[in-house]
């Protein structure tokens, strides 16, 4: 709140923290199944918290449901969160007012994991990729077409593309004029929701690259929301690996593929398929799919743990500090790390 | 068509060629015309609904007889070399009748259309836009005026302002209203889940602008294939409002009205019933394979090949 208030001084001063998440909570109730009961209620996010400096990416990886997506949004101050602060350059995000949130929109932008869908299929390429100028409608058509076609040069798109509609071009390409209309009010932040996982292999790797390059040329910060490790572990500086809305484990890349020290961590690594000639084909043992909702005690990933003991249900494991910039809440952290580790057998 | 393309002969980070979607120039328009020139019930229709309009075009500045003529010495005339389809039990000339009647079942029908149109969808767009207790208070209103008959309906207004051609109007286009309220709030709300959508807001554009910009644009073409559906009802809807004598009044002419007329005289000259019935039909079926044809033209699973 005072935060608010100082915000324009606290603008000018030069400001390390680019991004900083906290205690971030979203509960989304639940339709009523029983009309005498209170609304089931859903913790998506169960008090996450992250900081993400200037020209450094973050990388979120978690199973489906584990409010990666959730948290994707809420930091994109498409939902309000139930408690907890986004701020982005020193302004809280959520309290800004209407008119502000939309000029502040500028700083971050997003990117969507359907290339299909994110695309309105009405529309030209010139009109979806300038729509976040047209969302404030003060650059004359000129201009516009010369910024557009500019930052489609920049995501390897031609200028001649301008006036084509979606349904001209191929999934990557599409990706690209997503990330053509994210870049084009030069932002600080972009969200990327799973930005791969709908392209072909070797598409991926195009657009990973991209990201990549735009990163080296404009100092941007990526947030990548992605189930697969090995995307997140080429694109990031820091990985954070939630698990029903909470973070498990935090950390560098190599830190986590080489000594993770959460058992669920471990489970994302070892679930990477792997091509073993010769090896006998082994099926994985069936994943519960624990609930998200509150009353439980304990940590939330005792029930699927090999680890889980009496402490781990009754006791939430906070967050510890396992190493320089990594962080793990597990009660049994210290023995997950003296495990041999995975990520030889991945390279 | 689309063979393998060989992408592994591609460099990786190379933008993909051109080649890798053919371009077509423009919004392939012509794909689109050569397909409604080969769409048979779009054809048909097409031609049996421009027969209507242009007749009722056509009424406005020449009719072989004037329509409003009482002749009673010709009363009652079997088809002539004067009289094409013969002339009624007043001794007016049918062609010239069927003319003007066109004239007036496109009015009724453009109008209360028109009404359920603009309402029904404006409505149905903000309660998709806003959700909640709006949506609800919107919805659970059509569902009102949809659970009233229609006739009852127009019967109580004929009570109330009188018989006629705008009584018949505002009964068929109040009708329509929650009809295009419900198409229009499920299109449109199918639409907001779509993430272009959410890319329009994380753009910073209000629920009036991407309503505007990118609900309706998607949702236009349902609407029109609705509408050539609801133009067919509310043609019908006007006949048989005219025929009970709630809606056109005598003078004027309209289908209905001529179908009301030819009905005591059903015995004497069956063909007076037959004229109007087969003006009836003929618009009522033009307009459906139109619509249907429109539909299956706009299916963006034929028009756009992902």
């Amino acid at each position: 709140m005072s935060q608010t208030a100082n915000a324009p001084a606290a603008r000018a001063e030069p400001e390390p923290l680019l991004l900083e998440v906290s205690d971030l909570v979203q509960r989304y109730t639940l339709p009523r199944e029983n009309l005498f009961q209170p609304a089931p209620q859903v913790l998506a996010l169960n008090g996450v918290s992250v900081q993400l400096t200037a020209g450094k990416s973050l990388g979120v990886v978690g199973e489906s449901g584990s409010g990666k997506s959730t948290f994707a949004r809420t930091v994109m101050a498409l939902e309000t969160p139930t408690s907890g602060s986004v701020k982005l350059l020193g302004r809280d995000l959520h309290r800004l007012s209407i008119d502000e949130l939309r000029r502040a929109r500028c700083d971050f932008q997003m990117v969507f994991q359907d290339p299909y869908g994110s695309l309105d299929p009405r529309q030209t390429v010139a009109r979806i990729v300038a729509e976040p100028l047209t969302a404030f409608g003060r650059v004359d058509r000129a201009e516009q077409r010369d910024r557009v076609a500019a930052v489609l040069k920049q995501v390897g798109l031609r200028g001649a593309d301008l006036d084509k509609y979606p349904h001209e071009f191929s999934g990557g390409q599409r990706q690209r004029i997503a990330i053509a209309r994210a870049l084009i009010t030069q932002p600080k932040l972009i969200v990327a929701d799973e930005p791969v996982s709908a392209l072909d292999v070797s598409v991926q790797a195009q657009v990973l690259n991209l990201l990549q390059d735009l990163q080296d040329e404009f100092g941007l910060s990526y947030v990548l929301i992605s189930h697969d490790l090995a995307v997140v572990e080429y694109l990031c500086d820091e990985i954070a690996v939630i698990y029903l809305g909470r973070i498990v484990e935090q950390g560098r890349p190599e830190d986590l593929f080489n000594r993770c020290a959460h058992p669920y961590t471990r489970a994302l690594l070892e679930a990477v398929p792997q091509a073993r000639p010769g090896r006998e084909r082994q099926r994985r043992g069936t994943q519960v799919i624990a609930s998200q909702s509150r009353g439980s005690t304990g940590c939330v990933y005792a029930g699927r743990c090999p680890y889980a003991d009496a402490q781990c249900r009754s006791v939430v494991p906070v967050a510890r500090k396992m190493g320089p910039d990594h962080y793990a809440a597990c009660h049994h952290a210290e023995t997950i790390m003296a495990l041999p580790a995975v990520a030889d057998e991945l390279r | 068509m689309n063979g393998v393309q060989p992408t592994a002969a591609m460099p990786f980070d190379a933008p993909p060629p051109e080649a890798a979607v053919p371009s077509k120039p423009g919004r392939s328009g012509r794909g689109v015309l050569q397909r409604a020139l080969r769409h048979r019930s779009f054809m048909i229709g097409g031609v049996l609904t421009l027969l209507v309009i242009s007749a009722a075009l056509l009424s406005t500045i020449w009719t072989p007889w004037p329509a409003y003529e009482i002749d009673l010495a010709h009363k009652l005339n079997p088809p002539s070399a004067m009289h094409w389809l013969g002339t009624d039990v007043l001794g007016r000339d049918i062609v010239s009748l069927l003319l003007v009647g066109a004239r007036t079942s496109i009015l009724v029908g453009v109008i209360a259309v028109g009404i359920g149109l603009l309402a029904g969808a404006s409505l149905g767009l903000i309660a998709a836009a806003r959700k909640g207790w709006i949506e609800e208070l919107i919805m659970r209103l059509g569902d009102f005026t949809f659970a009233f008959p229609a006739l009852l309906s127009a019967i109580m207004l004929a009570a109330v302002a009188g018989a006629g051609m705008v009584t018949s109007i505002a009964a068929i286009g109040i009708f329509q209203i929650p009809i295009f309220l419900r198409i229009t709030r499920g299109s449109a709300n199918a639409i907001w889940a779509r993430e272009f959508v959410l890319a329009a807001r994380v753009a910073g554009k209000g629920k009036f602008r991407i309503t505007i910009e990118h609900v309706l644009p998607n949702i236009l073409s349902i609407l029109i294939v609705q509408a050539t559906i609801q133009f067919a009802l509310a043609i019908l809807a006007e006949a048989a409002l005219s025929y009970l004598g709630l809606g056109t009044q005598p003078p004027q002419p309209s289908w209905g009205r001529m179908l009301n007329d030819a009905q005591s005289l059903l015995f004497q000259s069956p063909l007076l019933a037959v004229y109007p019935g087969l003006a009836i039909a003929t618009a009522v079926l033009g307009l459906n394979l139109l619509g249907d044809g429109l539909r299956d033209l706009f299916d963006p699973r034929l028009s756009r090949e992902r």
